[in-house]
């Protein structure tokens, strides 16, 4: 491999200061003494503590991980189901709906997909809150999660199935003992990004959620509106360190299985 | 294994999602579109006539059902030159973004692409990690930069490059920066899977035959990486279209995104069949580029 030229390192570097130069000072100034955004009053954790105190934002945090840790199971057993229908069952009646239907959330606007729900909650009658939101983002991360899935199932080994089932396995042993452990990297993967997808959604939950059932987004996106303040930062901040090292350990979890597996 | 069992268990394998998205996909989808063509109404729920089940079996109830149509609301989209005016604000901030996310994106990705191949995994992990972030949280740190008296102002005017604030905050670039902020990773993650691919080796053949390195690039990289190009742009663009909390936050008050306008319907003046029928008009103009795009694979692989 020749080595990088100027122009491309030049590329790489002005592409990833883009990218991290806005993160980096979001983050520098969660730190800052004073209100000021531009003025830099020293060292301090100050906005950090009064984080702890603010009890709506808690409160609204602990409501969107609940909520996003029901909804992202939620999608991961039906995308895994919808990527067995999809990768094993080949033609079966009404496979084109199928498919489209899972794949239509990924290019759907969120405001129609939170509208449509909106509008079914409505007919239907439904008291909204926490588990009209949990269905609406299962319903549009479940095609994520299937996406996901489906791609390692096509790579997949079938004889170790058949071998398997040859030896006396029931379909369903055969999914627990075969299927299941060889997809695994895949249906952790489908899961993180359902998980990521429902704490991420402002749209679709504002279309959704009812009294009493104000998620994080919602709560951060108000606070904005308003205006910039260290106290927001330092929220962003915080779940930013969370996104990292999850994102790292998930990398390194997964290289460590795929050296494992050779 | 009876012989029973085993296509019941495999119907429920089908069954379950396909009735989970059925129940939450396209019966929702079927209201709105039923709903675009009611009026509104100062009723609970806001809109009228309250549409009972269809009954398909009978002819009679399909003509009763068609001439009770309301096409109001899309008349109403058709002359209010606000609906026209934010349809194409909103086609137009997608392009753009488009267009400057592959400026930036297409070098990013053929560098990373060109990289020694033990960078590439942390270099692509570096490109997906903003992606992992609350999409808030970016385009809140953009806030922090773009207001009068931010940090780009306090280091143009620190660096003596400019003297006055430029009040970039609330004016169509500071929604452009935000966008393809945000849409960044969509672009280079194709781009990348694309330039990735190519065969080196081609382009050592046209070095050979005496191509210079640019007119091997436009010979031989950019045609090889169009495949890459188009689902980028898509990948962008879609969202984009209907992307609105952005523009709300970085951009002024006249900036209204169509997604802005069916919000504003729905919420504000709680005009649920007019806000219906503006997510139709936008879901038909999102569909027909998708479909151009379809077919162009479609004929590239017929090609193939």
């Amino acid at each position: 491999m020749k080595r990088l030229g100027p122009g491309l390192i030049l590329a790489l570097v002005v592409g990833f200061a883009f990218l991290y130069l806005p993160i980096l000072a979001l983050i520098a100034y969660s730190f800052n003494a004073s209100r000021l955004v531009t003025v830099w009053g020293g060292f301090s954790t100050h906005w950090y503590g009064a984080l702890m105190h603010n009890q709506p934002l808690l409160d609204a945090a602990w409501l969107s991980l609940r909520l996003a840790c029901v909804s992202a199971t939620l999608a991961t057993v039906l995308g895994t189901l919808a990527a067995l229908a999809l990768a094993r069952h080949g033609r079966f009646s009404g496979r084109t709906l199928f498919s489209g239907m899972v794949l239509a959330p990924l290019v759907m606007p969120e405001v129609i997909t939170g509208l449509s729900l909106l509008l079914l909650f409505v007919a239907a009658d439904v008291e909204r809150g926490f588990w009209t939101v949990t269905i609406a983002h299962a319903t549009f991360s479940l095609g994520f999660a299937c996406i996901v899935i489906q791609a390692r199932l096509v790579g997949f080994d079938r004889s170790l199935e058949e071998a398997a089932q040859d030896l006396g396995a029931t379909p369903l042993i055969t999914f627990w003992t075969v299927t299941l452990p060889l997809i695994w990297p895949a249906v952790a993967a489908a899961w993180m990004l359902a998980f990521t997808l429902s704490l991420d959604d402002l749209v679709i939950a504002s279309f959704t959620t009812g009294p009493g059932a104000t998620t994080l987004p919602m709560r951060l996106y108000s606070a904005v509106r308003l205006g910039v303040s260290p106290e927001i930062n330092a929220a962003c901040t915080l779940m930013i360190g969370a996104v990292a090292i999850a994102v790292v350990a998930a990398s390194l979890l997964l290289k460590r299985e795929r050296m494992a597996g050779g | 294994m009876s012989a029973v069992s085993r296509p019941l268990r495999a119907r429920l394998v089908v069954a379950v999602p396909y009735l989970w998205l059925l129940a939450f996909f396209l019966v929702p989808f079927a209201i709105v579109l039923r709903m675009a063509f009611s009026h509104a109404d100062t009723a609970l729920p806001p809109y009228a006539p309250h549409f009972a089940s269809l009954d398909v079996a009978n002819f009679a109830a399909i003509g009763e059902f068609l001439a009770a149509l309301d096409l109001d609301n899309f008349r109403l989209l058709a002359d209010d030159a606000l609906y026209w005016q934010s349809y194409l604000y909103s086609l137009r901030i997608a392009g753009l973004t488009t267009l400057l996310a592959l400026a930036i994106g297409y070098p990013l990705a053929y560098a990373m692409a060109s990289a020694p191949k033990s960078w590439r995994g942390a270099l692509l992990v570096l490109v997906i990690l903003p992606f992992w972030t609350s999409f808030l949280i970016r385009v809140y740190a953009w806030i922090g930069i773009l207001r009068p008296d931010g940090l780009l102002d306090a280091a143009l005017i620190g660096l003596g490059l400019t003297q006055e604030p430029l009040r970039l905050l609330n004016t169509e670039a500071a929604v452009l920066i935000g966008m393809v902020y945000s849409y960044l990773p969509f672009m280079v993650l194709p781009l990348f899977a694309a330039l990735e691919k190519l065969d080196r080796s081609l382009l050592e053949a046209a070095a050979d035959l005496g191509a210079r390195p640019w007119m091997a690039f436009l010979t031989v990289t950019l045609p090889l990486s169009i495949p890459g190009v188009l689902a980028g742009c898509a990948l962008v663009f879609i969202p984009a279209v209907g992307e609105f909390v952005i523009p709300d936050l970085l951009g002024g008050p006249d900036t209204i995104m169509i997604g802005k306008a069916l919000w504003t319907e729905f919420f504000s003046n709680r005009d649920w069949p007019l806000a219906s029928a503006v997510a139709v008009v936008l879901l038909v103009l999102l569909v027909l580029p998708l479909a151009l795009l379809q077919r162009a694979r479609l004929a590239r692989e017929g090609a193939a």
